[in-house]
């Protein structure tokens, strides 16, 4: 069933009639990043006004598999089980050349997570249920608001927006970019961009049927339905199924684009003329990043910041780990908790982040889409010898799938488990009651196990020490001290920590 | 001794990566004549003659 979208109310900002106090934070863009970053920052105690171009949903199913960690990071602001119980859940991936299975990968993930490998849910309905959780924290939800200048003074910023009233005038503390890949915020200040376009083009389409295609990613080198170029299918809630077709660089977009010639390339790929087709785009493969993401008072959060290729999943859930290392930062600094510098450590930590996701990207791309020559011989070579030898399975790359990086921590450590070393995210377990990842909820806290921690005024979670717990955090030590952020990253941990150690660790964690 | 068909490489994209690297910016038949140098490096490395006629069995199936 195709999405009904729903217009949501446009109502005459007062800053048309007279002027606005100044606002502390206003939030430029009410996609999935936007809104995540203005509940976050509503969970931490501050309002933020959104404004929005426009007054739906996303058009198109866009960014549609959602990870572990991007469900937990939406639990933690409130539409994670929703988006769990509507989403499609899959682990499996199968990749096949020509018309043979090479080889396929199971993400399985191990018992005792709350939150499954990936989902794969359109991102309206992650708008969606986004929007009905700001509406619930009474977050100014500003639509049809078009930012249209913006200036930098010494300690505010001053910003133009165009209503369909007319254009009105605000301040604010801080200004967050979530304007999306195309974001007028970067292109009005004029910053760069840089990066690699590959010459290369996708047709991507959303068609709704009667399908028993089973819950899994399938990705198709050379198809006989598709000669000599790559398709992807996914399946989504309603029974839409998003379709990605590589269309090579000597193609015009807009003539791929017109029904009559979508609907014949689809067919071919799942075999009948039985669907509608509900969206339709052609995109181009980029990998860009702005140099840095903190310009004074004016940050770049998601698509704005970095965009990447495709076939990763690295762009929506990029973003959200933006949202997730900016926010209890941002926040401190609003409530006069920390200074302004430490907001280098959201730039430091989220450009190594999205480098990474840059790398894996442009790398699949190149495997995708490689230049005739001797890299066309070895991509193909590769894809001969998958199906023959192991060896060469892991080097087929459809994507390499989304995975919260392990930033690079220079914090106290000891001889326990490596998925649980500082920079990473604090594996998640079952608790007694509920679940590690929500008894760490959203401040500092001490991770005490089988030992006593100094009182510090930090909060302490003592869980019962299970197997699992016992496996995911103490190995075969005895006992533990983590300290854990905000952002659920291990800040450091120790056999057993003094109250002058936490506190020297505590205190680093908020450096720039 | 058994030819190893199981995945020995531990970063198996980084490894690809630097691979297309070194070709990178060679015209066709220069990238030709360091693939062969490299295939003559890796089966000297290799010694073992029962070894390189499987890789050269598994090599050319299938082609």
């Amino acid at each position: 069933m195709a999405y009904a979208h729903q217009p949501f109310d446009y109502v005459a900002p007062s800053g048309l009639m007279a002027p606005e106090p100044r606002h502390k934070v206003i939030i430029v863009g009410a996609g999935p990043i936007g809104l995540a970053m203005a509940i976050e920052l509503a969970n931490h105690g501050v309002l933020a006004t959104v404004l929005d171009d426009n007054n739906v949903v996303s058009v198109g199913s866009r960014a549609i598999c959602w990870s572990k960690r991007s469900l937990e990071i939406l639990d933690r602001l409130g539409v994670g089980e929703r988006s769990v119980t509507k989403g499609v859940t899959w682990k499996v991936g199968r990749t096949f050349h020509r018309d043979k299975e090479v080889f396929n990968f199971d993400l399985l993930p191990e018992d005792g997570h709350k939150m499954p490998a990936f989902v794969n849910l359109q991102q309206y309905f992650v708008e969606e249920y986004l929007v009905q959780r700001a509406q619930e924290l009474n977050i100014d939800l500003r639509w049809k608001n078009r930012v249209i200048s913006v200036d930098q003074n010494a300690d505010f910023v001053s910003i133009t927006v165009e209503t369909p009233d007319g254009s009105y005038m605000l301040e604010a503390d801080w200004v967050i970019a979530c304007d999306g890949a195309r974001s007028p915020i970067r292109e009005m200040m004029g910053l760069e961009f840089d990066g690699e376009l590959f010459e290369e083009r996708f047709l991507i389409a959303d068609i709704e049927m009667q399908g028993d295609f089973a819950s899994e990613r399938w990705f198709w080198f050379e198809p006989n339905f598709h000669p000599g170029q790559s398709a992807l299918l996914h399946k989504q809630p309603d029974n839409i199924y998003r379709i990605d077709l590589q269309l090579g660089w000597d193609t015009d977009p807009e003539v791929e684009k017109r029904p009559e010639n979508v609907i014949p390339r689809i067919e071919k790929v799942v075999g009948h003329a039985d669907f509608k087709l509900d969206w339709v785009s052609v995109y181009t493969f980029q990998c860009r990043r702005l140099r840095n993401f903190v310009h004074n008072q004016i940050l770049f959060v998601g698509d704005s910041a970095h965009v990447v290729s495709p076939f990763g999943a690295r762009g929506g859930n990029g973003g959200l780990g933006d949202v997730d290392a900016l926010g209890w930062r941002l926040a401190a600094v609003i409530n006069g908790a920390a200074a302004p510098e430490t907001l280098q450590g959201y730039d430091r930590e989220r450009c190594y982040g999205a480098d990474e996701n840059l790398l894996n990207s442009s790398r699949s791309t190149r495997f995708m889409s490689p230049e005739a020559g001797i890299e066309r011989l070895f991509r193909d070579a590769v894809l001969h010898l998958a199906a023959r030898a192991d060896f060469a399975r892991p080097m087929v790359n459809s994507g390499r799938l989304s995975k919260p990086c392990i930033y690079p921590l220079d914090a106290p450590d000891a001889d326990l488990p490596v998925g649980a070393r500082p920079g990473a995210v604090a594996p998640d377990a079952p608790l007694k009651n509920g679940w590690m990842t929500e008894a760490l909820g959203r401040d500092f806290v001490l991770l005490v196990l089988g030992c006593d921690a100094p009182e510090l005024g930090i909060r302490v979670v003592k869980p019962v020490l299970t197997d699992m717990i016992r496996r995911r955090y103490l190995g075969d030590q005895p006992q533990a001290v983590y300290l854990i952020r905000p952002d659920q990253v291990v800040a450091a941990r120790w056999l057993s920590a003094s109250a002058a150690e936490i506190e020297a660790a505590l205190e680093q964690s908020w450096e720039g | 001794m058994i030819l190893n068909t199981k995945t020995n490489i531990a970063d198996s994209d980084g490894f690809y990566a630097d691979l297309l690297a070194a070709h990178r910016g060679l015209p066709e038949a220069e990238s030709h004549a360091m693939n062969a140098r490299l295939v003559l490096i890796l089966a000297n490395h290799i010694g073992d003659a029962e070894v390189l006629t499987q890789a050269l069995a598994l090599a050319k199936a299938g082609s």
